[in-house]
């Protein structure tokens, strides 16, 4: 259970990380309601942006990205208008971004970041 | 390359409509998703397809796929189309060159593991990728042979989706399922359409002690007309029925493609040698279903036997047995040689001339007539069972020839006159190449075809041939439209005897038969 724990906190790390070079600011991580859990909550200029990091070791479950189901990508979006109600801000536009990581043997991760899927 | 798009045939009754498969590849989550009125089967490729590509060693593009099917109001049926879904996906990638893909048809049902399965109709697939202008033809290699009857298509066939890649990477057939090309419309030897003798089978010089009947399946054969066989069981009706085909001519290639075609859509091809050229007989049961009969079915159209006896013999053995909505639905096709379904958003036609052959008992206790057969049907029972086959049928049947109970002494005399199968069949050739050089430069090709009016204009009997059939009118044997029926028949008896025209010698004859009675 740990190594699998461990890998899915180095890998919201490594998106936190990756989401601030890209140029967004991270306003929140793993902040939870009783609808359930945002990885991390950032800012992209005007938009906020709800972000989920999905990270695997391997592909023999299926890429990462594909374990966002439809059904998930509509809670992602409940819970980001969860999260703004929660802290009073305003914002023009709400988006749901996904990031994928993958981790090889040698313990490099790949990153995939789709934008706005929801 | 974002967008690739390959080419697929939906079919809607025989005839073949070209699909554009067309698949985009944009960022986003991955899944597939299918567009433009696919069915239940149809929607199910999507797994199907996942499953065949990633087992054939390919990368599945992890990425939103969008695969559109156009025209997008045609409503496309079953698993034909995986193959062309498969290919353009791959060709999105970019992991199928384009140029390999452009004018190639793909028809084909994946397996999960890759394997390219058969699929029903295959032959009017291929015609119609033909008819639209497309060189190539990408079929399972289980479909090969059909599809190389179309002249003018080069037919690739292989066994399995990577064998297929492989040849469109490169050209180069992988070892394990090497790609065969075979061009199209080229008769393997020994089986040309047209010719050839009847091949073995039960022969018209079985049926022995009914010299009457046996000339009335002559006369049918040679004019096209339908058939009633009246008779107690065991007579030979069926015998006599089943015996018909080896009198037809075979069919010619442009005939023989229709009625494969047919056959194809329906799934009963034979997997050796697939064009069929011997006229088809269908027979059946009489509990069959009016779905059964002329053709329907919920999802995908199915022809019925009216269909799959397209140029051939529909035999309908104990008629009356059969459902009264069974038998009104053959007057469409009896009247116009085809049968038109209609469902919502499409309409499917299947080609249905086929030579109706009706047997009945005389009574429905099936005993035969006379007393000591123990026949209790009284004669109001009796005319209401045969009632069921009056009005739209039998108005419509030409000959009728009635079979009587045979004595032991007639079968033994009868054999040294039942002449053999290949003996009439020369008799109906000859008769049908009369009656074609007759009607050439008509639509019609047999007797039976002939429209009534034209009896009075173009194809007059001979003097006073008429005579017959206007005394039997004024009795009131006969209506108008059964005098022309009885002059069809008297011609195809001209044609028979080698007669320029019919005499009174005819017209008599052929009102014994449209009137029935003992032979």
């Amino acid at each position: 259970m740990a190594d699998k724990d461990d890998l899915g906190r180095r890998g919201e790390q490594l998106a936190a990380e990756y989401l601030q070079q890209s140029g967004m600011r991270v306003l929140d991580r793993n902040w939870r309601c009783a609808a359930g859990e945002l990885d991390i909550v950032a800012v992209d200029r005007r938009v906020l942006v709800a972000c989920e990091v999905k990270t695997r070791s391997g592909l023999g479950f299926g890429s990462p990205l594909e374990a966002v189901s439809r059904r998930k990508q509509a809670r992602l979006r409940r819970l980001a208008i969860c999260w703004i109600h929660a802290h009073g801000v305003l914002f023009d536009e709400v988006r749901v971004d996904v990031i994928g990581l993958l981790r090889d043997r040698a313990g490099h991760f790949t990153i995939e970041h789709v934008r706005g899927v929801g | 390359m974002p967008v690739a798009r390959t080419h697929a045939i939906a079919l809607v009754g025989v005839a073949g409509h070209l699909v554009e498969v067309e698949a985009d590849i944009q960022n986003g989550l991955p899944g597939l998703l299918l567009v433009g009125l696919p069915d239940t089967a149809l929607r199910e490729a999507r797994d199907r397809i996942r499953a065949a590509i990633v087992n054939s060693r390919e990368q599945w593009p992890q990425r939103r796929i969008t695969v559109g099917l156009s025209p997008a109001s045609l409503p496309k049926r079953g698993s034909g189309f995986d193959a062309s879904i498969a290919v353009a996906i791959l060709a999105a990638a970019g992991a199928v060159p384009a140029a390999a893909i452009e004018g190639v048809a793909f028809v084909g049902e994946l397996g999960l593991d890759g394997q390219l399965r058969p699929v029903p109709g295959v032959l009017p697939a291929a015609a119609a990728a033909a008819a639209s202008g497309l060189r190539r033809v990408a079929v399972p290699r289980a479909n090969a042979a059909e599809a190389s009857l179309v002249p003018g298509v080069r037919v690739l066939s292989a066994g399995t989706l990577p064998g297929l890649l492989r040849w469109l990477r490169d050209g180069a057939s992988s070892p394990a399922d090497p790609v065969q090309v075979i061009d199209g419309g080229r008769e393997p030897a020994g089986r040309a359409p047209g010719g050839g003798p009847p091949g073995p089978g039960p022969d018209l010089a079985d049926v022995l002690g009914q010299p009457t009947a046996r000339r009335a399946a002559e006369i049918s054969a040679a004019g096209g007309h339908h058939l009633c066989l009246l008779g107690p069981p065991g007579a030979g009706k069926t015998m006599l029925a089943e015996r018909i085909p080896a009198l037809l001519p075979r069919l010619d290639m442009a005939a023989a493609l229709e009625v494969t075609s047919i056959h194809s859509v329906a799934g009963a091809l034979p997997d050796q040698g697939p064009l069929l050229t011997v006229p088809p007989f269908c027979a059946p049961h009489h509990t069959a279903s009016k779905a059964a009969i002329v053709g329907g079915g919920s999802g995908v159209i199915r022809p019925g036997a009216a269909s799959l006896a397209h140029r051939g013999l529909l035999f309908l053995d104990e008629a009356p047995e059969f459902g009264r909505d069974v038998l009104d639905a053959l007057r469409q096709p009896l009247e116009s040689g085809e049968v038109v379904i209609a469902r919502s958003g499409l309409t499917a036609r299947f080609p249905a001339r086929f030579t109706l052959v009706l047997a009945a008992n005389p009574c429905p206790c099936a005993k035969g007539p006379g007393h000591q057969s123990g026949c209790e049907c009284t004669p109001a029972v009796r005319r209401r069972y045969l009632a069921r086959l009056s009005g739209p049928l039998l108005d419509r049947v030409d000959v009728k020839a009635e079979f009587l109970p045979v004595s032991r002494g007639e079968l033994l005399s009868d054999a040294a006159f039942a002449e053999r199968s290949a003996v009439v069949a020369a008799r109906v050739a000859a008769a049908r190449q009369r009656a074609a050089e007759r009607l050439r430069g008509t639509p019609w090709r047999l007797n039976a075809e002939i429209p009534g009016r034209e009896f009075s204009r173009r194809f007059r009997p001979a003097a006073g041939a008429l005579a017959p059939l206007e005394r039997a009118m004024d009795r009131g044997q006969i209506s108008a439209r059964g005098v022309h029926r009885a002059l069809r028949v008297a011609w195809t008896l001209a044609d028979l005897a080698g007669l320029p025209r019919p005499g009174a010698e005819q017209t008599s004859y052929a009102l014994g038969l449209w009137l029935g009675g003992p032979a």
